[in-house]
């Protein structure tokens, strides 16, 4: 069986929201994917059963800042790189178009 | 067929910080759009989350008022989806260890107590807000991102909207009492969707659910949830089956109505929040956080029956809010008998503070005012007609009872001597209500009091009144 | 000018002594990109203008309130996000994006009195290990302008190696800064994670992303990591630790040191000019009275598709803001969210940046999550753990910097696992948060070669000691590709 099959790509760019829909691209994708995710099924040869994730390489716990409210970002500066904006508020199409 | 109904209920509390979650931008409710924002908050290129403590601590607070268990090693997750309110594209939530686990409240419905379990309450950041334009396009302001957040996930417990109502009545009280949110949700810091379905009765497996959205009050939880429970009914009724989706509630025709069907579930990618660090709660910060949490509503109206003797009808009404009832402990504190402080509270202060839309903070009273008033009333300084007067002093412009008693000379009159005077006057005047008490009308002694009460500006002690009318009546 | 053969040290003697000013300095910078950055193409911006003025102004402090690095000019990697200074990441996705804050490492050199020049070239947002993968420019390798620079700091190594600017600051997620280093003959030290702040670096990977500094010299490069530490409250995974005065390190003296020498770094798929030159780099620290013993990290195998999938999954998340709305590209006359959201991304990101995102998204999908995401996870722990061990009885670890020397441009392109494969010496060192710098040591085909010095956690120290005696000994250092000779006359 595939490790990936071109339905999951399709799935998966969905997910990202990228626009893979040409066939071509999804077919280049597919067999890119799959590459590196077979490669990656060389993982299994290892033994971790009891072994704990890391998701911190150096180990730190409790990294808190105090309830310390600082002023907010001038508007005019917040909008500098916003392509489309209105009263202040940021514009986006509407969800349905 | 009759159908069991099973609700769970997922309630968002904005907590009350100073700044936000995780950036110091300010965290307050009616600014203008994107005014208290931070780049952090935007999801600018570079920009990191640092966790602030108070909001920690807020969720401890909250998670041990409702008797859930504390996850001492903690953590935060990513959830990914993308949405225009969502700058990163990924809320930092609590997705497998949230900070408080397996909670319960106790609801009463009907005079019969049942117990509501809490399957989950974890920490997370607010959505900014979207306003819908009709020109086929939103705007997005960002002042609300970042807000933290807690959500309380109910277990299927629920079993009838009246239920539901009193779950949320009670989660908001003790919230409210925890002080870690102003629980309005008018304003949005009190947020209820509702999960709902129904099987048959003896059936152990749940039905297909429906989400219900846009709820706005209690009521409207009540009411959606009514409704809902009918549809449903309706629909299994006559062999139809009920379709996994997200419906809202119409207020203005008081049904639900179809959102979107769910296909299979979401997948938000959760994965450990790698730009944080976990948490690790010790015992004595435990404890501390523990030593914070107020007496809550429940344990005082214990106390209040119990120890204080009043009826189970003021202690609930005393601790509907912990403003009303510190308030309360305080005038009693003060010296004041307990149901003359309760009565006053429940009346003349309740009436005070509607007519005139004043908390009890915006008020001239104190519970010390309050106390020596109702003493004054007690020790016979002041009549409760006097009361009265003095009590609208104190509540518009506050002071000492006792100075405004005496500078405004409302002493109440109870020199017997004195009082013959008075008395002895208004029988020589009123010769007609004599001779009616003679005849057998009683009546007449209460006109007699009056005229002396009249005569006194309402200072005159009123037994001393009827006992020297009594007496000198009958001397005639 | 032979202003750029001097070390900071040096230059900062000639500032004291009034023999040259911050002002020549930065001139003497922008002189040098406008002559050879045509061929090299590391820069993508320059800040010219703010530059002088920046320079004028360092020329007025008095001296005794001077740093090592007081007024001399640096570049910094275009994922480094500069006020008021286009930050791209190379991505059409970010062009023109005009930032409004700065990173914490982009102050702390304003805080040093150094100038920043400009932007240097880089793979998109970081993924690559050629600096081919820019949206803008192909970066060359300054000893040969057929061969790449590496990467994904390519722009840093490449302007340090051809002279353009003395220092630069790169960033280094699975080698990005040691591989280029390598490739250009330069100094290049991935510090601890949590050495440097990373607040304001555009994230790639959260938990493997470190910036470093990129140098001629060990000296050079130790005042550089010294004045871009330290906690930043801004960043809740760098460490409140003390920072040393690195260079204080750098006394020559090594002996007794305890170095390993890992077998898997000489093993299968490192080339033999690598393995030779790391032979012969072991016989000069032998001689410099160091003990070297043979280790091994037995999972380093493991380490590369650990790596992939979970920095492309950390890369799916981190790289979902841009979306078009708040800044950075958005994709023209599209009518709905959706549509927005998909073209934006499909058209403002490059093909290798894509293909991770994807993959990253696929690691961390409901049903995949266990096998993919999680399992990385706890083979990272194992290579971890392989540190671990290996510094119970050895100060730092050795071994090549990457398997080769540079290889030509569009070479490796069709050929995605070779590609990843450079990368399999400097990918554990990420996994396992230590520090590690690369050191010139040799030359294949007049293409240079870089040794890797790999240390304990918050043990730069011990790291720059070795490179340093390493460096002092041998001449490699002082070798110049010819386009920076012709700069020089």
């Amino acid at each position: 069986m595939a490790v990936i099959t071109k339905d999951q790509v399709k799935h998966v760019a969905n997910l990202a929201r990228l626009a893979i829909t040409e066939e071509k691209e999804v077919e280049y994708y597919t067999e890119k994917l799959a590459t590196i995710i077979e490669f990656a099924e060389q993982l299994n040869e290892v033994d971790t059963s009891g072994v704990e994730p890391t998701t911190h390489p150096v180990p730190l716990v409790n990294v808190l800042r105090e309830d310390e409210p600082a002023k907010g970002l001038d508007r005019d500066l917040m909008l500098k790189n916003v392509p489309e904006h209105e009263d202040g508020m940021v514009k986006v199409p509407s969800i349905l178009g | 067929m009759n159908f069991e109904t099973v609700i769970g209920l997922e309630v968002h509390v904005e907590l009350k910080t100073d700044s936000k979650i995780f950036s110091p931008a300010p965290n307050h409710f009616g600014a203008g759009p994107n005014t208290n924002t931070h780049v952090i908050d935007l999801g600018y290129p570079g920009v990191l989350p640092v966790l602030n403590k108070r909001a920690v601590e807020f969720g401890m607070k909250a998670a041990m008022a409702l008797n859930c268990q504390i996850n001492q090693e903690t953590k935060f997750d990513r959830k990914n989806y993308f949405y225009p309110d969502n700058p990163k594209a990924y809320q930092i939530s609590q997705f497998d260890k949230p900070i408080g686990e397996h909670g319960w409240i106790e609801i009463e419905v009907e005079g019969k107590k049942k117990r509501i379990g809490i399957t989950r309450l974890h920490l997370e950041e607010d959505a900014g807000k979207l306003n819908h334009t009709d020109n086929g396009y939103s705007l997005v302001d960002y002042n609300r991102q970042g807000t933290p957040l807690i959500e309380i996930v109910s277990e299927p417990d629920i079993r009838t909207p009246e239920e539901a109502y009193a779950y949320l009545e009670k989660l908001k009280s003790i919230i409210q009492y925890t002080g870690v949110s102003d629980v309005k949700m008018e304003e949005g810091s009190l947020r209820c969707d509702a999960n709902i379905s129904l099987r048959p009765y003896g059936q152990e497996e749940f039905g297909t659910k429906a989400e219900l959205k846009n709820l706005n009050s209690f009521n409207f939880v009540r009411r959606g949830l009514e409704h809902e429970q009918k549809r449903q009914a309706e629909v299994l009724l006559s062999g139809g089956i009920i379709e996994q989706e997200t419906r809202r509630f119409d207020e203005s025709t008081g049904k639900t109505i179809l959102m979107r069907v769910k296909e299979g579930s979401d997948d938000y990618r959760y994965f450990p929040e790698p730009d944080l660090t976990d948490l690790s709660i010790d015992d004595e910060w435990m404890e501390r956080i523990r030593a914070e949490i107020p007496e809550l509503p429940d344990a005082r109206k214990e106390r209040y029956v119990n120890d204080l003797g009043l009826p189970a009808y003021d202690a609930m009404v005393l601790t509907l809010t912990k403003d009303m009832s510190d308030f309360f402990d305080a005038t009693v504190q003060a010296g004041a008998d307990a149901k003359l402080a309760s009565n006053w509270l429940m009346g003349e202060v309740s009436a005070y503070m509607n007519t005139n839309q004043k908390e009890l903070s915006d008020t001239g009273l104190t519970p010390n005012n309050l106390a020596g008033m109702i003493k004054l009333i007690e020790e016979g300084t002041i009549s409760s007609k006097i009361a009265k007067k003095v009590f609208k002093e104190l509540a518009d412009n506050g002071g000492d009872p006792e100075k405004i008693v005496k500078e405004k000379g409302l002493v109440q009159i109870s020199d017997e001597g004195e009082l013959l005077k008075v008395v002895t006057e208004v029988l020589d005047n009123n010769q007609q209500s004599i001779d009616d008490f003679k005849e057998g009308k009683d009546r007449a002694v209460g006109f007699l009091v009056g005229q002396v009460m009249k005569a006194t500006k309402g200072q005159a002690n009123p037994p001393l009144v009827n006992k020297l009318i009594n007496q000198e009546i009958r001397k005639r | 000018m032979t202003l750029f053969n001097h070390s900071a040290k040096e230059l900062q003697q000639l500032l004291h002594n009034k023999e040259v000013s911050a002002v020549e300095l930065t001139d003497e910078a922008f002189r040098r990109i406008d002559k050879v950055d045509g061929d090299v193409k590391a820069f993508l911006a320059l800040d010219e203008e703010r530059a002088k003025a920046r320079a004028a102004e360092l020329d007025n402090t008095p001296v005794d309130q001077r740093g090592p690095l007081h007024g001399l000019p640096v570049g910094v990697k275009d994922n480094i996000v500069t006020e008021g200074l286009e930050t791209t990441c190379a991505s059409r996705m970010l062009g023109g994006f005009d930032p409004i804050y700065n990173a914490t490492a982009a102050k702390k050199l304003d805080d040093a009195g150094l100038i920043t020049v400009g932007k240097v070239n880089m793979d998109e947002f970081a993924m690559g290990g050629s600096t081919e993968n820019s949206y803008y420019k192909k970066t060359a390798n300054p000893w040969n302008l057929e061969y790449v620079p590496g990467g994904s700091s390519g722009g840093s190594a490449a302007a340090v190696a051809a002279g353009e600017v003395p220092f630069t600051l790169g960033s280094d997620t699975g080698g990005s800064i040691r591989q280029p280093a390598a490739y250009c003959g330069v100094v290049g030290m991935k510090p601890t994670y949590g050495r440097v702040s990373r607040y304001g670096l555009v994230a790639f990977a959260s938990s493997l992303d470190q910036i470093g500094p990129i140098t001629r010299t060990v000296e050079d490069n130790a005042f550089l990591l010294s004045a871009i530490s330290g906690h930043d409250p801004y960043d809740s995974t760098s460490f409140d630790v003390e920072v040393p005065d690195f260079a204080s390190a750098l006394t020559g003296d090594i002996k007794g040191l305890k170095i390993g020498i890992a077998s898997e770094y000489l093993g299968e798929g490192v080339g033999e000019a690598s393995r030779n030159a790391v032979k012969d780099a072991i016989k000069v620290l032998e001689s410099l009275g160091a003990e070297v013993g043979e280790i091994s990290l037995p999972h380093t195998k493991y380490a590369l598709p650990a790596y992939y999938l979970l920095s492309s999954s950390e890369a799916s998340s981190n790289l979902a803001r841009f979306d078009g709305i708040r800044y950075g590209y958005r994709a023209e006359g599209i009518e709905n969210l959706e549509d927005l959201y998909k073209q934006t991304r499909a058209e403002g990101f490059g093909d290798e940046v894509k293909t991770r995102i994807m993959l990253g998204t696929f690691a961390l999908s409901s049903g995949f999550y266990d096998a993919y995401y999680k399992k990385a996870q706890k083979v990272r722990t194992l290579v971890r753990d392989d540190f671990t061990n290996a510094f119970e009885k050895y100060d730092v670890v050795i071994g090549p910097t990457a398997p080769t020397p540079a290889f030509k441009i569009g070479e490796l392109i069709d050929d995605q696992l070779t590609m990843y494969a450079n990368d399999i010496l400097t990918i554990p060192v990420n996994l396992a948060g230590v520090p590690a710098i690369s050191v010139p040591c040799g030359f294949d085909n007049g293409l240079p070669l870089g040794l890797q010095v790999i240390g304990r956690h918050f043990d730069e120290s011990t790291v720059y000691r070795v490179a340093h005696a390493f460096e002092q000994a041998t001449d490699f250092h002082k070798r110049m590709p010819e386009i920076r000779e012709g700069l020089e006359r």
